[in-house]
């Protein structure tokens, strides 16, 4: 049976988790780290991810991509008035933003894709197999879109994706398992960029989601958004500076009130310290929990209305609640943890990770498909309601909201025009009256044969499965044949883009591994260069002048050789002088040992 | 409220959607997997929801009971458990669950229950009309007045006061009529699962259940009706 992993691809961090004897593991890197930043970053030996990356946020602003699960399944008219605070540059293309990056655009597919291939290559190495398939983890309220976006990117990384599920629930899964808890809960889930809120029935194995709600650009970025404006405002007033002019130094300021901000879930003040451009010094000011609370405060007061939206739905009030559990790093903040208890009357329970419960919960989900797990059941439901345009530019619903998934709704389709060959079919998703006001998910025109008006039958089916993802599907009624529908997204990639950007991938996967080896081999050029120079300088005298002048001659071939971008060729410098100063290196051994021994005597000397 | 409760396991008499396996061949008879080659068949998309989740035409169902035949049947169905299935298998889950969740979605619900065993007894549910019912035809249209004046006068002043107190005893009045048919649709709903259990054949028993009917379609429509009056009272006001 092939392993199935479970992935949560978060706006900041992101985890890959796996089951093992019945509980799930999150598998850490060599320093014990579980979590991989969310950050791409083109650097001058090519694309780098992770850790690594996060270090070019300051260093190299334009070029270092980091929350771009913002930008997932979105147009470029959907970010606009966040624009201004991501220092490398946005385009659109066919409906789906692009990120510029050197001489090269990439859609946030891609840009995911590069954290799930360094998820997977972590995995890999940890597991010591190869790994083809997972489980990924989006928020509740990701729209079609938003998952179908997902999907692609796990598709662009080489993995299949057999599920999508939601971070709320995911969370729910590994929760149930520890706990083995009954009852309502509610999961709080504030994370990096994102706020969900889900409410779920958890009853004899059974996960059954009762209803969900949420706010997809609404997350800890938020909070580090309200402390970066201050500070730009304060260093404006105190040093007449105008900090946003400076990319680098407002991602300094971005890192520095994102630190602050953690710092401060565990004292009650902290110093804040940016380094001001053109040397003019640094900027300093104390912040305390309460000045973070009351900046924080109108940002955390946006979840409130989601939770009550949700208890709604559910039919229920918050003393119906048993048990709120709390997600994401964001609820670390002690005033998360006052308004949530404030608003359900009971305190949040806080004794699992908040960063590692959704992968953890992924991994769980992942062993259900794979047949491991038998005795648990999701039960998840489509956070937005799904319908069609129809006269008069208003939307009628087909699939409400909190519909519990798989869901499916059928709408007969005829013709008002005799000989009409075609009826044009707008798909729809969100809670307003109006086309305009919603989200448009894709067109498509539905085949008609040439008939009198009023006489083609044409049985539209629209399912959600279980990844909360739309299938469109068509019966001609008359003839009982089934029509197959092109769908085209209004914002996502193509079948055909998608395609591409998979081999685009495999390619690139080749100049990936081309540019370690050559990192590597320059490395390894660079140590035996030093090596033997030193070791020319302090034995040339030892051996015969010719001999010298041949290592000397090798070593200037392996410092020309060295910027090569053909690492064999520097491997086969390397070699040759290896070759050429063995013999010094055996006489050097020799002449030590010699050095070692003189002044012991023989019985010494075993 | 009193709950059907079966007396004995009900049979299944699932209507699937063809009369042999999809996969070996061998004749159906309304069971979920193939008897020979125990693959996944599937349901019928006409099967009723009733029969969907093995209850009887009845309109005072145990949620509890309920729930319980719609979790095992998930657990039957749920496409998580064919992931490892045949993609023919997988699509009959998808399908499968699509149809429990909706006939579970339509039978939780007592009203949605109602007005979809109306439909299956007597045609189209879209009968179900939304003018207002001739005994409110009068209040409703001096309330829609009301509301009007409420929209154009200034909410600080006065007449706004006044206006909106009005308002809310009407609303009051209008919900308590509501719960009135709520509690009148339960004595139908009793009535007519006594009916059905008595299980008679006579004329009679024929014109009962068409006034049964009648009264459940009209008080089904008049709630509908009250029920939107008071949501949109409720969004003038607040």
């Amino acid at each position: 049976m092939t392993r199935i992993v479970g992935i949560d691809l978060g706006t900041t961090n992101s985890l890959i988790a796996f089951m093992k004897e019945g509980r799930p593991h999150v598998v850490p890197d060599g320093n014990g780290r579980t979590m991989v930043p969310s950050v791409v970053a083109l650097t001058d030996n090519g694309l780098i991810v992770g850790d690594s990356a996060k270090e070019h946020l300051t260093r190299n602003p334009e070029r270092t991509v980091y929350s771009v699960k913002r930008f997932m399944g979105k147009g470029l008219a959907d970010v606009q008035n966040e624009l201004a605070y991501f220092p490398y540059a946005l385009t659109e293309t066919g409906g789906v933003i692009r990120i510029r990056l050197g001489e090269k655009s990439y859609s946030p597919p891609q840009i995911s894709a590069m954290v799930l291939k360094e998820l997977k290559r972590r995995a890999e190495a940890y597991l010591g197999e190869s790994l083809s398939k997972a489980v990924i983890t989006v928020p509740a309220y990701f729209n079609d879109s938003q998952r179908q976006a997902t999907k692609d990117a796990g598709l662009i990384a080489g993995l299949e994706v057999l599920r999508i599920i939601n971070e709320p629930t995911a969370a729910s899964l590994a929760y149930g398992l520890q706990e083995k808890t009954q009852g309502t809960i509610a999961v709080y889930d504030f994370g990096g960029g994102t706020f969900d809120i889900s409410i779920l029935k958890l009853k004899d194995g059974i996960f059954e989601v009762l209803a969900t709600n949420g706010d997809t650009h609404l997350g800890g970025d938020d909070l580090d958004r309200v402390l970066v404006d201050r500070f730009v405002e304060e260093i404006r007033e105190r040093h007449k500076i105008d900090l946003s002019r400076f990319p680098d130094h407002m991602q300094a300021v971005r890192l520095e009130s994102e630190r602050a901000k953690i710092r401060l879930s565990d004292d009650l003040k902290t110093t804040i310290t940016i380094e001001l451009p053109d040397d003019k010094g640094h900027f300093t000011r104390e912040l305390t929990r309460e000045q973070l609370e009351s900046l924080a405060m109108p940002v955390i007061e946006r979840t409130l209305a989601p939770c009550r939206m949700a208890l709604k739905d559910a039919g229920l009030t918050s003393q119906d609640i048993d048990e709120v559990v709390l997600v994401g790093g964001s609820t670390r903040m002690p005033l998360v943890r006052r308004r949530v208890e404030a608003l359900f009357g009971k305190a949040p329970h806080c004794h699992l990770n908040p960063d590692e419960v959704v992968a953890l919960g992924a991994a769980v989900q992942a062993d259900i498909l794979s047949g491991g797990t038998t005795d648990m059941l999701l039960l998840d439901v489509t956070p937005l309601s799904l319908g069609i345009e129809t006269m008069g530019g208003v939307m009628s619903s087909l699939i409400r909201r909190n519909t519990t998934i798989p869901a499916s709704a059928k709408e007969l389709f005829t013709t008002y025009v005799d000989g009409q060959t075609g009826v044009d079919i707008h798909i729809l998703q969100g809670e307003r009256e109006l086309v305009k006001d919603n989200r448009s998910l894709a067109r498509f025109r539905l085949k008609v044969p040439p008939l009198p008006a009023g006489v083609p039958r044409i049985e539209v089916n629209f399912l959600i499965d279980a990844n909360g993802i739309l299938n469109v599907t068509a019966t001609d009624m008359r003839t009982g044949q089934s029509q197959s529908i092109e769908v085209k997204p209004s914002y996502g990639l193509s079948d055909a883009e998608v395609e591409r950007m998979i081999e685009d991938s495999f390619k690139f996967a080749a100049d990936d591994v081309n540019a370690r080896k050559l990192i590597e081999a320059r490395l390894d050029a660079e140590a035996l260069l030093r090596t033997t120079e030193k070791s020319l300088t302090d034995a040339g005298h030892l051996v015969a002048a010719d001999e010298a002048e041949g290592i000397r001659n090798a070593l200037s071939q392996l410092a020309t050789a060295k910027d090569s971008t053909v690492p064999l060729t520097i491997r086969a410098r390397m070699a040759e002088l290896e070759q050429a100063a063995k013999h010094l290196n055996v006489v050097m051994l020799d002449d030590s040992l010699k050095k070692n021994l003189q002044g012991k005597k023989a019985s010494q000397i075993t | 409220m009193d709950h059907y409760t079966p007396e004995s396991p009900q049979p299944r008499g699932l209507q699937m959607a063809r009369s042999m396996c999809w996969h070996c061949q061998s004749a159906v008879t309304g069971e979920y997997f193939c008897e020979r080659c125990v693959k996944v068949q599937p349901v019928s998309k006409e099967t009723d929801h009733f029969t969907c989740l093995g209850f009887p035409r009845r309109l005072t169902l145990d949620p509890k009971k309920l729930e319980a035949k719609f979790y095992e049947l998930s657990r039957t169905f749920h496409p998580d458990f064919y992931q490892t299935k045949s993609p023919a298998e997988q699509t009959i889950s998808l399908g499968n669950a699509a149809v429990l969740n909706t006939a579970y979605r339509t039978l939780r619900d007592p009203i949605q229950r109602a007005e979809y065993l109306l439909a299956l007894e007597t045609g189209s549910v879209k009968d179900i009309r939304t003018s207002p019912p001739a005994e409110l035809f009068e209040e409703i249209l001096e309330l829609q007045d009301t509301l009007e004046e409420f929209r154009s006068s200034d909410r600080d002043s006065q007449e706004g006061r006044e206006l909106r107190a009005v308002l809310e005893t009407e609303q009051r009045g209008l919900e308590q009529r509501r719960q009135e048919m709520e509690a009148q649709l339960h004595q139908l709903f009793t009535d007519w699962d006594q009916l059905q259990d008595r299980g008679e054949a006579t004329s009679p028993a024929r014109e009962e259940r068409d006034r049964l009917l009648k009264h459940m379609r009209d008080l089904l429509s008049n709630r509908t009706y009250v029920t939107s009056i008071v949501n949109d009272l409720a969004a003038t006001i607040a």
